[in-house]
């Protein structure tokens, strides 16, 4: 067996330290080893984004990295999401939406909406549609997420000034 | 998945030493190698991390050209504004590989050496004369990419041998390139045919000077369809000279029949498709049309 590795990074803000076999996913070792069991399994091969976090700043499927590689790196999960006592924005818009039923796709349609808005607050739907594509959900059919996801970025308001040409 | 050990070497010497011991494979974006050692269909026993070479993480350009390091991944090859001005087809290819997430890690690099018949990126390397930069126990090779491929998932790579960078001469002025492929989808599903065109015009913008057409999906490997570039050299920019091309190519294809289509449809669209592309690329190479992209690229 390959000894196991220590692996420091940033988890929503707070250092972490943990052990891992270079084996794991960063899926697994969130899940198995840090007990953060947020972030959903789904496919393991990277077509249903469940485990989608984002990893020094992108979106990616925690199921195709390994926890290894995040040495030294910044990962947000859903975990980091809500305030204490107070849903984010994007978690009420998808409740009020109705834009979940059996949730198991939901942690990563969050994390990967999050990643959207940060670089696009006022996208069209075609974009939604786009960005959304690597995450699959068979409860919805897909319109009241995008509705939710129009929603977060309608009351969290638009671009700076002057940023893609007034858009 | 199986037992492995990993490695994270910091320089290209270090990396091609522990790739020589043998029984290893390189990771860059994981998005193939997770899922195949997942599989079972590749067990090696180390995992070598090649995102911390330097060379590997290189996007360069000058006059010369455009300078990829193997392990860069899609999404920096999207947000780089030359990409998108002057290297149009890789924007095009890089942008359709997987999903958002699959491309904040997956490489042009990793999708040659992976080596699909339907790879996304080959077709537009192709197209834009790509070159592959291969270091080694024995030194440096540079290999055409057109010679690089040679079946399902094989290549020129021999063992402890490592693609470092892919480069692609400045197209001249008056350049345009494309890729575009059938998927049955709107995205997120692998190409039925996938077609990169690079076209250069005279000074009138009417005469093609310069052509090359890269297929994928229709043979065992992505095909530099050279014939069909023939059909273009020194004509005309018009409809009639596309279809000649895409009719050309058509004989250049040897299609497999599968889920995803027969014999028959992937050689027919591949003619289509030659004839959509030449089409956008000749409008860029006039400069009345340019990549466009799905996915806003960061602004703020």
């Amino acid at each position: 067996m390959s000894r196991k590795r220590v692996v420091s990074c940033t988890i929503n803000g707070s250092e972490q330290q943990f052990l891992c076999e270079p084996r794991q996913t960063l899926l697994s070792a969130l899940r198995d080893t840090l007990d953060m069991t947020g972030t959903k399994e789904g496919c393991s091969n990277g077509n249903c984004g469940a485990c989608t976090v984002v990893l020094d700043g992108r979106p990616v499927v925690s199921c195709l990295v390994l926890a290894v590689e995040c040495d030294g790196s910044r990962v947000e999960t859903i975990e980091g999401v809500a305030e204490p006592e107070k849903l984010a924005p994007v978690q009420n818009a998808f409740l009020e939406n109705a834009a979940l039923q059996c949730g198991i796709c939901t942690p990563g349609f969050i994390m990967q909406t999050q990643a959207l808005l940060k670089d696009n607050p006022n996208p069209t739907e075609e974009e939604i549609r786009f960005f959304l594509a690597g995450n699959l959900c068979r409860c919805t059919g897909y319109d009241k997420i995008v509705k939710a996801v129009q929603q977060t970025a309608e009351t969290a308001g638009s671009c700076k000034p002057g940023c893609c040409g007034g858009h | 998945m199986h037992d492995f050990e990993y490695e994270c070497p910091r320089t290209l010497a270090d990396a091609v030493a522990i790739l020589a011991k043998g029984d290893s494979r390189p990771l860059a974006g994981g998005t193939d190698l997770i899922d195949h050692m997942r599989t079972g269909r590749f067990r090696p026993a180390l995992v070598v991390d090649v995102k911390k070479i330097p060379e590997l993480g290189l996007l360069e350009s000058n006059d010369k050209g455009l300078r990829i390091g193997a392990a860069v991944s899609c999404f920096r090859l999207q947000s780089s504004a030359t990409v998108r001005d002057q290297y149009s087809a890789i924007a095009d290819a890089v942008s359709i590989i997987g999903s958002v997430q699959v491309q904040s890690r997956a490489s042009m690099g990793g999708n040659l050496c992976t080596s699909g018949p339907a790879a996304d990126s080959a077709p537009a390397l192709l197209a834009l004369s790509a070159q592959c930069v291969i270091a080694g126990p024995k030194g440096n090779r540079t290999v055409p990419l057109e010679q690089f491929f040679t079946g399902p998932g094989k290549n020129v790579l021999q063992a402890g041998e490592i693609l470092v960078e892919i480069t692609c001469p400045a197209p001249a002025p008056k350049s345009g390139s494309n890729y575009r492929r059938f998927i049955p989808r709107n995205e997120m599903d692998i190409a039925v045919v996938g077609v990169g065109v690079s076209v250069t015009l005279d000074a009138s913008g009417q005469t093609i000077t310069a052509a090359r057409i890269g297929l994928g999906a229709v043979g065992p490997t992505p095909i530099l369809a050279t014939e069909a570039a023939k059909k273009l050299i020194g004509k005309p920019a018009t409809d009639e000279n596309y279809k000649a091309a895409g009719e050309a190519a058509r004989a250049q294809t040897s299609p497999i029949d599968d889920m995803r289509g027969t014999v028959e449809f992937r050689r027919h669209v591949t003619g289509v498709l030659v004839e959509r592309s030449l089409r956008e690329a000749v409008a860029r190479a006039r400069g009345e049309s340019k990549y466009h992209s799905h996915v806003r690229i960061p602004c703020c």
